[in-house]
């Protein structure tokens, strides 16, 4: 029989994902010593590639960027009690739309005119996509699970038809639209920053990140500050309170799906309009399901996902640099890295709980001892 | 005279700030029935929880038969013959009861032969303890009543001498709990000793020879059951005088005008099966109506009825001059605006979201108010938490935190917070009260208050539909009573008219069809 164990706030909150981290990178050290490798040195070097330098730290964030919103698109669903496997088609398809209105207007409009509407298009897209499996589940009860794996195959076969049959470009043997013209490009953190008169290393950060940050922002006041996120939530706790309640549980899944499609279809932004500046395969690269990660890391809630996003950002860029410093650090090993934490992390997040909470009773006995002294004699 | 059964000596169990158990004193002698009676939050689950290994006591000593004993886990405890029923049933529903009893004891690796030799152990061990149960149908075909023999008898099997039971009658019908008290009584009889938790008064009296009152945590008063009465017992419990009974001062109200009116209500579950079949009913200002009947007659179906979470698919309802049909069937929120409120049956499934902290829960149904969201649609958080804050106050809800979360609430405080959000938290007090069950689970202390709010609901001109499986809450408090049986109205009776027998007998019948499909 297992028994609840009821940890304070600041421990579940902060020490506990602390203590996975830790968890984490020491099995990954031993893996890194069994190969023969120093664990302390390859930390050091990982830390050092994602954090040691502006550039470094500007692709991390760049990489944090595309986490944000996969992860905040798993996480908005999650909160309606609904598990979203479908980040990765709904970023596809999303980035479609953005590309779409791009290569339909970049000649015809200015970059203020244009870019907003490129948001508007991917976040549309990726609703549309995401709404099809949430109209299932709720009207036909087809689990949301499955259906959005499938639309995962869908999003990708419909994007390579697209690509090879209607968007390439003339002439062109590769599988890719022609470049957006510059009105389509989302301006670099590097450009915006030199407005501001700040040298900052060209890289591939973009303009992206504020509005993750913004859209992060927009999902916490949505869930905890408005009626439509207390409704959405009511129904992901409960979804009988709800109906006693009067809270129509289908119109909360078709609600959640849609904003968690629009979140997921803004990765678009982040790595088509802020950097390759054309339609392309594969620009996702698995950062949906990555977002899953996350959001089970970031316990589902905004801030937690902006730090997970950093560390997932984090892991890429300094396992990129780590990969190429020490050839023997292969990229499989980043993955292990990868998967470690999301064992520690997500699947067994609760394994360390019932030790801290031992460890907590060990470090309090003193304060329980003098009270449970000081009601023996009153 | 012979060592107890169970001497636990000095035991005290901490559970953060909360001393749950404070050097309690414990001796149950063997053969005998012991009640071990409290409000919830008493400390009496924690002690039981002590004796069958759950916890760990911070200190104090347990003997068994008069052998020292430490009992770290249900398997020791079962070692020591000690076996516990839970409130909550612990059986695998698709299995059949034969497996259920089976599980986790097989005495042989293939199962046919297993099988073979339980039941013939099974059968030797209901002949001699009366414990009727039909072990080859599936846990889930079973009425509550059964699946608790079927508990009763799955300790008893694992070498049980000593049994807890943990609020054995919650969920039995007035029937079933007669049935069990016999049982019990044959048990006692054969040598096994009982220790029942339970925070109802009477069944201790009828049953027990020995009680123990638990409050905050310690031992308030231990004693024959020849040397205590059903006061006395209450105002060990509670702490000061309490009164359950009728209040006879308040006369059966004359009933004012008519404020809901249901008429021919029909609805068939998914299986086709008819849940409700032609109901109607009346209720008019200032007074309350009980229905009663044995549980699964319809009344659920009827409370998600008139409060409009389902349609029916025949029949019709008016309220406060308009009049709904099943095509054009009330909502929720219909029905809260025309001041129609509900207190639902299951708290935790319907009336909080549990991980919502206590002031989410107080404006659930509510929320949409423009005194609750701005007219964009940001909730008016202050206001809320505040209204919280005043309902908590004014139903005496504790402790006072509107940021708890709803499940952290006892069942009596959380059942008080339901009440009070659908008393406070609507534009006016609410015209019609529909309460299904409102003091299941609930300690003595708040049964009392939450019937007088009843009552003032009635003197302020409220009607009040009052479902409930509890003959006393009816008889204290409706005026006249409804019995349902297979989802029609059996019987109506006035107050004056109703006893336990009358109402006993019109339910017995419905139970008698319920359980046999005839007479």
């Amino acid at each position: 029989m297992t028994r609840p164990v009821e940890l304070p706030r600041w421990l579940d909150i902060v020490v506990l994902p602390l203590v996975n981290l830790a968890m984490a990178l020491a099995v990954a050290g031993v893996v890194v010593a069994l190969i023969g490798l120093n664990p302390l040195q390859v930390l050091t070097l990982l830390a050092k590639g994602a954090f040691g330098s502006a550039s470094g730290f500007s692709y991390t964030l760049y990489y944090a960027t595309t986490f944000i919103f996969t992860g905040l698109a798993v996480a908005v669903a999650f909160h309606a009690g609904l598990f979203n496997i479908g980040g990765e088609g709904q970023a596809m398809v999303g980035g479609l739309g953005t590309a779409a209105v791009a290569l339909a207007l970049d000649h015809a409009l200015p970059a203020p005119l244009l870019l907003p509407l490129m948001v508007l298009g991917g976040a549309l897209a990726g609703m549309v996509w995401a709404a099809v499996p949430a109209a299932l589940q709720a009207w036909r009860g087809s689990h949301i699970v499955i259906t959005t794996i499938m639309f995962n195959f869908i999003a990708s076969a419909v994007l390579a038809y697209l690509l090879v049959n209607v968007l390439r470009a003339k002439g062109s043997m590769s599988v890719e639209s022609r470049t957006f013209a510059d009105s389509a490009h989302l301006p670099g953190m590097h450009q915006a920053l030199a407005w501001l008169g700040l040298d900052w290393p060209s890289t591939p950060l973009n303009l992206s990140l504020l509005l993750a940050l913004a859209c992060a922002a927009g999902v916490w006041l949505f869930l905890w500050r408005s009626r439509a996120g207390y409704a959405l939530r009511a129904v992901g706790h409960s979804p009988s309170a709800a109906h006693y309640a009067g809270i129509a549980p289908k119109a909360q899944v078709m609600r959640s799906m849609a904003i968690a499609g629009a979140l997921a279809g803004l990765v678009g932004m982040n790595e088509l309009a802020g950097v390759q500046h054309r339609l392309l395969l594969d620009y996702v690269v698995g950062a949906g399901f990555t977002g899953i990660a996350v959001s089970l890391i970031g316990r589902n809630h905004p801030v937690g996902i902006v730090l997970a996003a950093l560390l997932f950002g984090a892991l890429y860029q300094g396992g990129a640099e780590l990969s190429f410093e020490i050839p023997a650090f292969s990229r499989d090993m980043v993955a292990t890295l990868q998967g470690l934490i999301v064992l520690f992390s997500g699947a067994m997040a609760q394994v360390a709980a019932p030790g801290l909470a031992r460890v907590y009773g060990w470090l309090r006995p003193a304060q329980v001892a003098t009270a449970g002294a000081g009601q023996a004699h009153g | 005279m012979p060592a107890p059964a169970v001497a636990m000596q000095a035991i005290s169990k901490r559970f953060g700030a909360v001393l749950a158990n404070d050097a309690v004193d414990l001796a149950v002698a063997s053969g005998t029935v012991h009640g071990i009676v409290g409000e919830n939050g008493a400390g009496k689950s924690t002690l039981m929880s002590i004796l069958y290994g759950f916890y760990q006591a911070d200190s104090g000593s347990i003997r068994v038969n008069g052998q020292p004993a430490t009992i770290r886990n249900a398997r020791e405890a079962m070692a020591l013959g000690i076996g516990m029923v839970h409130q909550h049933f612990m059986l695998v529903d698709a299995f059949s009861a034969l497996d259920n009893i089976m599980l986790g004891a097989e005495p042989d690796w293939r199962l046919g032969p297993a099988r073979a030799r339980v039941r013939a152990e099974l059968e030797a061990l209901m002949r001699d303890t009366g414990l009727q149960v039909r072990l080859d149908v599936a846990v889930e075909d079973l009425p509550v009543g059964e699946c608790q023999r079927l508990e009763i008898l799955k300790a008893l099997y694992r070498g049980a001498r000593i049994l807890i039971l943990d609020e054995p009658t919650a969920v039995l019908t007035p029937q079933e709990t007669d049935a069990l008290f016999i049982t019990l009584r044959r048990l006692r009889a054969s040598g096994t000793t009982l220790l029942i938790i339970t925070h109802k008064l009477k069944e201790i009296m009828a049953l027990c020879d020995q009680v123990t009152v638990m409050r905050q945590g310690r031992v308030v008063l231990d004693t024959a059951i020849a040397h205590t009465s059903l006061d006395a017992l209450a105002e060990a419990m509670v702490g000061r005088h309490v009164n359950l009974g009728r209040d006879h001062s308040a006369a059966s109200a004359v009933p004012g005008p008519l404020l809901l009116h249901a008429q021919g209500l029909r609805w068939a579950d998914a299986a086709g099966i008819t849940r409700l079949d032609g109901v109607s009913l009346a209720l008019h200002a200032g007074e309350i109506v009980g229905i009663a009947g044995v549980s699964g007659n319809g009344q659920s179906e009827l409370l998600e009825v008139l409060s409009g979470m389902r349609a029916p698919s025949a029949g019709s309802l008016d309220l406060a001059g308009r009049t709904f049909t099943p095509a054009h069937w009330l909502d929720p929120q219909t029905a809260r605006a025309l001041h129609l409120a509900h207190v639902p049956e299951d708290r935790h499934r319907l009336g909080l979201v549990l991980p919502f902290e206590a002031w989410e829960s107080a404006v659930l149904g509510h929320e949409h108010r423009p005194h609750y969201a701005s007219h964009w649609g940001w909730l008016k958080r202050l206001v809320m938490q505040e209204d919280t804050r005043q309902m908590m106050e004014a139903y005496d809800v504790r402790p006072r935190n509107a940021a708890l979360r709803s499940s952290k609430f006892s069942g009596g405080n959380q059942q008080k917070l339901v009440l009070a959000r659908e008393a406070l938290a609507a534009e006016g007090p609410p015209k019609v009260l529909l309460v299904g069950q409102p003091t299941r689970g609930v300690d003595i202390g708040a049964i009392e208050f939450i019937h007088g709010r009843l009552r003032a609901m009635r003197a302020a001109g409220g009607a009040v539909l009052l479902v409930s499986s509890e003959l006393d809450e009816i008889l204290a408090l409706a005026d006249r009573v409804l019995v349902m049986d297979r989802g029609r109205i059996a019987g109506e009776l006035a107050i004056h008219e109703c006893t336990e027998a009358a109402l006993g007998r019109l339910m017995a019948g419905a139970s008698a069809h319920a359980g046999e499909g005839q007479t």
